[in-house]
């Protein structure tokens, strides 16, 4: 049976099944831990207790303590020894409890795992998965909000991949623990457990209310570099990833506004050919992303879009994104790109 | 610079001034050299506990010195590997090698054929002994002083010049540094040239194994300046928390580029020492003793095969040269620092050793000496055919694209064609314009 015909199946054998964000990354990992015995778990607090956020709960009892185990807390060091893992032929996916902590592990990231096929000439490779919360809007302050993503997008050698919904964040996690390059996997947390409108006074709507909630029971996989295509729409096109593809469809919805909106997925390798499809279809781009916006993923988009569909725009490419500053506690509202900045931004490049 | 204690404090208070200690080696260029406060015991002084020892049961041997050569060239005392005469000729023969090899490629260096190389005289047997008390098939994490690894697995030298050439031989594909070589084949790590990197990689392969319930062990090679990196530390405390089957080796060797070992924190307490605050078994060892090291890594190898625990061995050790061709070591220290060095040659101390006991003489070694010569002559010759550095023999274009990933993202395609688009440019004779420059 064909990958997509396994898929088909086992969509139809479970109909309406609606598990949240944090389920679906669960069954993820229980599904490649079942089906490949080279896969192990680890990270700070993932084993007996399951992870601060649940993604890994029960998974220890299931699969054992060699396969799911806690770590010392040394992000150099989880990088580290899942490198000499990988060498050894094994498939870790090693988890890092926030975004905001990956940086003490980002040698191991940038000069080890990305660069290991390279420099052996595929003698070895550094087939690992770092799953790590990233995001804010849920009073995490500065060391628990941030959205490192284009640290990671500017390396030579790694992947970055973002879910938006359960459905996504399932399919792709196994895409990414069978890929064999390192990749960030960045699970916006923000919307773990429902979509985000971007209204934060506002009751959280849970998954279950959402379609992309039904999520089948058994393995399937997202292709990596293929973005989705969350609405269509003549307007203008949006790309956006994680959080910000809620909050984007939201405002939209609200202002009525005709927009054609991309979930990018995967940053890296990204899917230029559906961008450029879009763009020059409806000769406007606006990109969301949460992250700071000095040399932001937003950055490159809006370059990637010039370069490519500058005789189709009717209107220059706009960003909007977080501000430049740290992610502030008291005043995360303040900073979010939520709806004002967005609405804001669709006004000028619709009248442009 | 006014003395701190008699200045007033910008506290302005009555309390003591503060005074910050910045290490200074022993001697500077020029200066006279005294080794005399250096402790190196008495070879066969150090008692050899059992493998299942506990680290804390055996500290001694984190400050003392495990020495097995004595001055009478005689092998003494309970580290004594009591190896057959063939395994020490075959001991020698290596080291050997490892320093004619040295000498070829510094010369080639020198000579404009490559960019870079390192040598390791007069710490061969940190790498060549050490390494033969492991199984061939365990795995090794070295740092970039292990050349001596390679030639005791009979790594193919050519493969190493090749490398060293970055020319169309080179299985590395002229991608890294001269001597960063990798091989799968002979359980050796890619080289990364970031340091300390490959110590929690090898605690990750020896945990891998281990989760496995493989038999195999993992080692790894630091130097005594790298154990400042936080990767170290994360190493040290991984492999105790997991009590994984690997051996840490810190190679003292005193002088990490022009800094001494005091500024690893040498003046304060050995690197052997630092085991005992994890809870790993340390050991510290005479790193120019070719039977001492074996010994010291044999134990450490038994220790972690039976599940007993991971060892940190310091070898005390001197950089005779400088840390790279790109090093001039005059500039920051006394040249009479290597005459005056206590703990000798490891080659002549191995040589006389084998002399001592009948096994050897100097017609013998005279000759293996010149067929290493002879030898890496010969094979130096063989790999030029493939090309020195910047003469053009190396790989094609289009593998500089390759291998960032195991697929060819498009942006990378994009960019190898511009490649290709700008060598037509530069020489549209070489390379007429094709379907994947257009």
């Amino acid at each position: 049976m064909s990958a997509e015909a396994s898929t088909q199946a086992a969509v139809e054998a479970t109909a309406e099944r609606r598990i949240n964000m944090i389920e679906a990354i669960n069954e993820a990992l229980d599904i490649m831990l079942t089906r490949d015995p080279d896969v192990i778990v680890m990270g700070e607090d993932v084993g007996y207790f399951g992870g601060v956020f649940r993604c890994t709960a029960g998974l220890q009892e299931k699969h054992g303590k060699t396969r799911v185990f806690d770590t010392p807390i040394s992000e150099c060091g989880i990088i580290g020894v899942a490198v000499g893992m990988g060498a050894y032929g094994l498939r870790p996916v090693p988890e890092i409890q926030f975004a905001d902590y990956i940086y003490p592990g980002l040698d191991q990231l940038i000069s080890e795992a990305a660069r290991l096929r390279y420099r052996s000439a595929t003698e070895y490779i550094a087939p690992m998965t770092v799953r790590s919360p990233f995001g804010g809007g849920i009073f995490g302050g500065q060391t628990h909000s941030q959205s490192p993503e284009s640290i990671f997008t500017h390396v030579s050698g790694l992947k970055t991949v973002i879910p938006s919904t359960p459905y996504d964040a399932k399919g792709l996690l196994i895409s990414c623990i069978e890929d064999n390059d390192p990749v960030i996997f960045f699970e916006p947390k923000r919307i773990y457990n429902g979509p985000f409108s971007g209204y934060y006074d506002k009751p959280v709507e849970p998954w279950k209310k959402h379609d992309a909630s039904i999520v089948p029971e058994g393995y399937y996989k997202i292709p990596l570099g293929k973005a989705r295509t969350v609405r269509e729409g003549e307007a203008l096109t949006i790309l956006a990833y994680g959080t910000m593809v809620h909050v984007a469809e939201s405002v939209c919805r609200e202002k009525g506004v005709d927009a054609e909106i991309l979930d990018l997925r995967t940053l890296v390798p990204l899917d230029i050919e559906a961008i450029e499809a879009s763009v020059k279809k409806t000769g406007r781009c606006l990109i969301v992303h949460e992250a700071t916006r000095t040399s932001g993923f937003g950055a490159e988009l809006s370059a990637l879009v010039t370069e490519r569909c500058f005789y189709h725009l009717e209107a220059p490419v706009e960003r909007v994104t977080g501000f430049d500053t740290p992610y502030p506690h008291s005043l995360e509202w303040a900073y979010f790109p939520g709806p004002v900045r967005i609405g804001e931004a669709i006004d000028k490049i619709l009248k442009d | 610079m006014a003395d701190p204690a008699s200045t007033t404090p910008p506290s302005g208070d009555n309390r003591p001034a503060l005074a910050l200690h910045v290490p200074e080696p022993r001697s500077r260029p020029g200066d006279p050299v005294d080794f005399s406060d250096v402790d190196i015991g008495e070879a066969g002084a150090q008692p050899r506990p059992d493998e299942g020892a506990k680290p804390d049961e055996m500290k001694d041997l984190a400050y003392g010195l495990i020495r097995v050569l004595g001055e009478d060239d005689k092998a003494h005392g309970p580290w004594d590997p009591k190896l057959d005469p063939e395994t020490l000729r075959t001991m020698l023969g290596h080291m050997a090698l490892v320093r004619a090899f040295d000498e070829r490629m510094f010369r080639g260096q020198r000579q404009g054929k490559t960019s870079f190389y390192m040598k390791c005289t007069g710490e061969e047997a940190t790498s060549v002994a050490a390494s033969m008390a492991l199984a061939s098939d365990d795995m090794v994490f070295p740092s970039y002083r292990q050349q001596g690894i390679l030639i005791a697995r009979g790594y193919p030298l050519i493969e190493m010049i090749n490398q060293i050439y970055s020319n169309k031989g080179d299985k590395l594909k002229g991608r890294q540094l001269p001597i960063m070589y990798s091989s799968r084949e002979h359980s050796f790590f890619s080289i990364s040239g970031n340091l300390a990197t490959q110590t929690p990689q090898a605690v990750g392969w020896a945990m891998a194994s281990a989760i496995k319930g493989d038999s195999r062990i993992a080692a790894t090679w630091v130097g005594e300046g790298s154990t400042a990196e936080g990767d170290f530390h994360s190493a040290c405390t991984f492999a105790t928390v997991y009590n994984a089957p690997v051996i840490l080796n810190v190679i003292n060797n005193q002088w990490a580029i022009s800094s001494f070992s005091g500024f690893a924190g040498a003046e304060r307490t050995t690197f052997a020492a630092r085991a005992l605050g994890y809870g790993l078994a340390g050991l510290r060892v005479d790193g120019n003793d070719a039977l001492a090291c074996y010994a010291a890594q044999a134990w450490a190898a038994n220790r972690a095969r039976a599940n007993k625990g991971p060892t940190l061995i310091e070898y005390f050790t001197y950089r005779a040269e400088g840390h790279s061709t790109s090093d001039d070591p005059s500039g920051y220290r006394s040249a009479q620092e290597r005459e005056e060095w206590p703990l000798g040659d490891p080659i002549m101390r191995l040589k006389k050793h084998l002399i001592a006991i009948g096994e050897w003489d100097e017609e013998r070694h005279a000759a293996m000496d010149l067929e290493c010569a002879e030898r890496v002559k010969a094979t130096t010759k063989e790999a030029e055919k493939n090309g020195i550095l910047g003469h053009g023999l190396h790989h094609p274009f289009h593998t500089m694209f390759e291998d960032v990933f195991e697929e060819l993202p498009w942006h990378l395609k994009e960019q190898a064609q511009q490649a290709t688009r700008e060598r037509q440019i530069k020489w549209p004779d070489h390379h007429p314009m094709d379907e994947a420059g257009k």
